[in-house]
């Protein structure tokens, strides 16, 4: 019964009614008058032109691929660094290795100019 | 006495006992028990928001030599309750086609992203709110909830600057979370748990800094990212795309973005002083009991939150180049090679007196090296350009 996660579970429902609450409580007190300009697209005062919902750089997709190797990776580095002086000393190096592999990654990205921004 | 030395748990079991003698389950007790502290912890959390806007309005006066708010009570310190009323009386737009759903959403998962987070901040050892074993997992989890809503904020507003401003916080976030992932994975090397008390009962000799000085930087850059405050808060740079994300919200949705940001870096503040700074500890101080404990954390807490502002209020925006490449190339290989230097130091040197001097003067080292080799690097770029411009100089 006295599981953490019970209280984590509670904590995100109560996170939620908070806010849900401030925007409820900001319904009723705010005045709803709403009219077509007011609701317009705000582009500083030039009339929208075309889709909002546009075409966007690559560059970020690459960047998200570079995040998405080292993201998975640094799961596997929790263990290591929780159990490490418990472990023999060749799994230092094991992991250093692994960090070392994993920096390849980055310097292979480099090279093939993924990080520039053009 | 015994409420002093533990509050927490005093209250729970005389709540608990009070409960289960009126004829209820011990389970349904203990999740009835769990909602009122939960809600009472959360509101605490939402009263020191208020007071969080009064002092970053009253240190951005005093750092742009202005007097700031000064006329609702005594320095003006009911002027954010003011506000408050204000926004809820704002009239609230939702722009023509915009994702109803989405919109409304977002403001709501930015505000309880910030407020996961104080599920594990451990004000002193026996005022924490859950002590997990997977806290530090836990802390970057929570905070892809605010990338997520940040993405949700700008796909939803059907405007093209709240797009191109959700492009670009989310390349930043996900970005410095890497860094941000090394340090802790070196306070995880250094204390061996990954849970927050654990930590803490890890700095009882000396706190954090003294080990790694440059993950605490590397950190508290990381940090500042994450925030999206200046100088990266180019996901609202005015000059360029409005207010980024948050272009289209107005009234209280936007005052939950707002609030959202300044709980957000405390909580960042709370967290520097717990993995770097030994938490509530100071000069034996907090033996006097967890009360004192927390009011110490919460000390510590506010001294970053004014860091980070001091950041904020000195630095100037930098490019989108510049920031990409600043954390991929140099804080991400940074962050590893500490990594790494870290756990065969730390390894090497295990029980040893010589560790934190060890440590210490590998910190150093790292960071002499890093400056040296920027150093040539920089020569070199210079001297490159040189000769290029150069060469059309002496043909004529």
């Amino acid at each position: 019964m006295q599981s953490p996660w019970i209280y984590v579970g509670i904590f995100v429902l109560v996170g939620m009614l908070i806010p849900i609450a401030a925007i409820v409580i900001a319904r009723f007190l705010a005045p709803r008058k709403p009219n077509a300009i007011k609701q317009s697209t705000y582009e500083c005062g030039i009339e929208t032109v075309g889709d909002s919902w546009i075409q966007f750089k690559a560059q970020y997709y690459i960047f998200a691929l570079v995040f998405l190797i080292f993201d998975v990776e640094t799961v596997f580095l929790f263990p290591w660094a929780v159990s490490l002086n418990k472990l023999p000393l060749f799994a230092v190096f094991e992991g250093i290795i692994f960090i070392l592999i994993l920096l390849a990654g980055l310097i292979y990205a480099w090279k093939k100019d993924m990080l520039e921004w053009v | 006495m015994e409420f002093w030395n533990d509050p927490i748990t005093t209250i729970f079991n005389s709540l608990l006992k009070s409960f289960t003698s009126g004829g209820m389950s011990e389970g349904l007790a203990t999740v009835l028990i769990y909602l009122i502290g939960i809600l009472l912890f959360v509101t605490f959390a939402m009263v020191l928001d208020i007071f969080l806007v009064w002092i970053e309005r009253k240190v951005v006066a005093r750092f742009q030599d202005r007097l700031g708010p000064n006329r609702l009570g005594p320095f003006g310190i009911f002027q954010p309750f003011a506000d408050i009323v204000k926004l809820l009386i704002k009239e609230d737009i939702t722009p023509v086609g915009a994702d109803v759903i989405m919109f409304n959403l977002a403001p709501i998962f930015s505000m309880m992203s910030v407020l996961l987070l104080w599920a594990i901040m451990p004000f002193a050892p026996k005022m924490v709110g859950v002590d997990l074993n997977v806290a530090m997992l836990y802390l970057v989890a929570a905070g892809s909830i605010g990338t997520l809503s940040v993405i949700m904020a700008g796909w939803a507003s059907n405007n093209k600057y709240a797009t191109m401003g959700a492009f670009r916080t989310v390349a930043q976030m996900v970005s410095y979370e890497i860094p941000m992932v090394a340090a802790i994975l070196v306070i995880t090397v250094l204390s061996g748990t990954m849970g927050v008390v654990g930590i803490v009962e890890a700095q009882e000799f000396l706190p954090f800094i003294f080990y790694a000085p440059l993950t605490a930087i590397i950190f508290l850059i990381s940090a500042i990212a994450e925030l999206g405050r200046s100088p990266f808060d180019l996901n609202e740079a005015e000059s360029e795309i409005v207010a980024g994300f948050h272009t289209e919200y107005t009234g209280m949705k936007f005052g939950l973005f707002y609030a959202g940001e300044l709980l957000h870096s405390f909580t960042f503040g709370g967290f520097i002083a717990l993995l770097f700074f030994g938490g509530h500890r100071f000069f034996g101080l907090e033996n006097l009991g967890p009360i004192v404990g927390a009011l110490i954390f919460i000390g510590k807490a506010l001294f970053f939150y004014w860091v980070i502002m001091w950041v904020k209020y000195t630095v100037p925006r930098i490019r989108i180049d510049h920031m990409l490449a600043f954390n991929w190339k140099f804080l991400t290989p940074l962050a590893f090679i500490l990594l790494m230097v870290t756990a065969l130091v730390g390894r090497l040197l295990l029980d040893s007196v010589w560790l934190v001097p060890a440590l210490f003067l590998s910190n150093v080292f790292v960071g002499w090296m890093t400056v040296l080799y920027l150093k040539s690097h920089e020569r070199k770029t210079r001297e490159a350009e040189d000769a290029k411009s150069a060469v059309p100089v002496a043909q004529h």
